[in-house]
């Protein structure tokens, strides 16, 4: 048995764990919703990262994207697929929810890169907003292609405008701005990037890594038990090893894949 | 407030009659306390850390460990049920070799206890392999031979189904061992003090029960398994009466210790289950859900026990007859 040391030490009490108060819960289409929460934001450190949320009646904690944080406060959007999001979708301005913060690793910058492209599509749109933020604020311009499946489920086209960014709206039945998926967004509009960044389903994941030569970053989804790494639940096989979605994801790198 | 709860908790022992005694003997070895998170929901110890002092723990069981490293199943691996949770992750560890070369060493750094080492396997010669491999391990105060995994085909549950190959399993284990061995044995079973029992007679030094209850869910609208193992094991608040039942059958048919897991969530469940014939609980699901559990559970027992007028937590062991 190894002795044990004199001084503790002090790298524990990483408290992410904590109580957010529900500012304001409204509909954005039809399906997808915006919850805005005050609390401590300190563990947030990266654009992509996500919150497990506890919600009342249910075992499982609920993983949602952050799509904006500031100092004290944070925005979620979330799609209502199930009992737990239905839930959510109820609760109104002053209820609170136990939140754990900062998980999953997040979208890195890449410092190199002067012309990105941020691709979302659906309910992968949200964890792209804050990078978008941190790019423009970089002084890059920021070329954004928004991916929904009819003109009435198209949500934060406005938004990632007032921020500045050039976007591209693309339906899948042609709808509203390009018709058909991203990937004939950027080639029919000829979009110039040097790196991209990219949230979605699996198809539109696959097809964009598969239809530009570019790098990227890709944001990945699965079924999570825990959200911090312990019930290895949510594990992926890339090239470089196995990794937990929740823990060296969801954010993976496109040559790393493995499809 | 942990380090200093960490303080009260190890000062206990000599303390005044007046200060509630949490400690309690597994196999000789003391635990400060007998919460002791369970095996697969706590990895090597390592995430656990980062949200708090993991030495406030009696001690922990690691994640099932195997001869070679393991992927596991297919994902999605995880499904939500009525308080609980069902889980087909399929043994997915890096292989003795890395929890020998770079886990433990690892833990080293921020755990200072024996640690419980969670063996499985697929033939009787890689459960023994393991064992023996782990036996040197200085850190490894206990080892708990897996006999109940439902989530691997041709291992894991068909060992601990049987009294003849549960009673087999743990003869090649003590072997090939000197630490005390707890076999971890599956509630899919028609009698389980049979099973008990036979690994009593065959040496084992423990007992750990329950694992996981087999269980199923469907997605209703896409006609499918959840699950993409289609099964998987259930656990979570809702198995504590079924794990209670059996730590209570086994502990009145054994002379070993039983360490009781399933469903624990409080420290009142903590108290109950030792009540039922636990020496030591182990908590599992409920780390998954709040990473605080364990530390929750120790802070709330000397409140539970004053509550309840218990001032030697080792004294309620097995006290319902």
């Amino acid at each position: 048995m190894p002795d044990k040391p004199d001084k503790q030490y002090n790298l524990y009490a990483m408290y992410k764990k904590g109580i957010y108060r529900i500012l304001a819960n409204e509909p954005l289409t039809d399906a997808v919703w915006r919850m805005t929460l005050a609390g401590d934001t300190q563990w947030i450190t990266a654009p992509g990262q996500f919150v497990n949320i506890a919600l009342e009646g249910k075992f499982l904690r609920r993983p949602i994207s952050v799509c904006d944080y500031d100092a004290g406060r944070l925005t979620l959007i979330y799609k209502v697929v199930g009992e737990g999001t239905a839930q959510m979708s109820r609760m109104t301005p002053g209820m609170e929810l136990d939140l754990l913060t900062g998980l999953g690793n997040g979208f890195t910058p890449k410092e190199e890169s002067q012309r990105p492209l941020l691709v979302g599509g659906g309910v992968g749109v949200p964890p792209l907003y804050h990078l978008a933020r941190r790019l423009l604020a970089a002084g890059k311009p920021v070329e954004v292609v928004l991916g929904f499946n009819t003109a009435r489920e198209v949500f934060y086209e406005e938004e990632f405008q007032a921020l500045g960014c050039s976007v591209t709206v693309a339906t899948a039945d042609g709808s509203r701005g390009v018709k058909g998926f991203v990937t004939t967004a950027i080639a029919e509009r000829g979009l110039e990037f040097d790196y991209f960044y990219a949230c979605g389903p699996l198809p539109m994941l696959r097809a964009l890594c598969e239809g530009v030569a570019q790098d990227g970053q890709l944001s990945f989804e699965e079924r999570m038990g825990c959200g911090f790494g312990a019930c290895m639940g949510c594990s992926c096989k890339t090239k470089y090893g196995n990794k937990r979605i929740c823990k060296e994801g969801p954010v993976l790198e496109k040559g790393e894949i493995v499809w | 407030m942990v380090e200093n709860l960490h303080n009260t908790m190890t000062g206990a022992a000599g303390a005044t009659p007046s200060e509630p005694d949490f400690s309690v003997t597994l196999c000789g070895i003391r635990l400060d306390n007998p919460v002791v998170p369970a095996s697969g929901t706590f990895g090597y110890g390592n995430e656990f850390k980062d949200f708090y002092d993991i030495n406030i723990l009696g001690t922990f069981s690691f994640k099932g460990t195997t001869r070679e490293a393991r992927f596991g199943n297919p994902t999605p691996r995880i499904a939500e049920c009525t308080s609980g949770m069902i889980n087909a992750v399929g043994l997915q560890n890096p292989g003795i070799d890395a929890v020998i070369g770079q886990e433990l060493p690892r833990l080293r750094e921020f755990f200072h206890k024996p640690v419980i080492a969670n063996i499985s396997g697929f033939s009787i010669e890689e459960y023994a392999y393991c064992c023996q491999r782990i036996d040197r391990e200085e850190q490894v105060g206990w080892i708990e031979v897996n006999v109940s995994c439902p989530n691997v085909r041709h291992g894991g549950m068909s060992f601990g189904t049987s009294p003849e190959c549960a009673a087999e399993v743990t003869r090649a284990v003590k072997a090939v061992t000197t630490k005390p061995v707890f076999i971890k044995l599956s509630p899919n079973v028609t009698d389980i003090v049979s099973i008990a029992r036979a690994c009593e007679e065959a040496g084992a030094d423990g007992i750990c029960l329950i694992n996981t209850l087999l269980g199923m869910r469907i997605d209703v609208q896409r006609r499918r398994p959840v699950i993409a193992n289609t099964m998987g094991g259930f656990s979570g608040a809702a198995v504590f009466p079924v794990a209670v039942r059996m730590v209570y059958q086994v502990a009145r048919a054994c002379r070993i210790p039983v360490m009781g897991c399933g469903g624990v969530q409080t420290a009142r469940d903590v108290i109950e289950m030792m009540m039922a014939g636990a020496t030591a609980v182990q908590v599992g699901a409920a780390n998954l859900v709040n990473p605080y559990a364990c530390r929750d559970i120790i802070e709330a027992l000397p409140v539970e026990m004053r509550r309840l007028g218990i001032d030697r937590l080792s004294d309620i062991i097995g006290i319902v007859k």
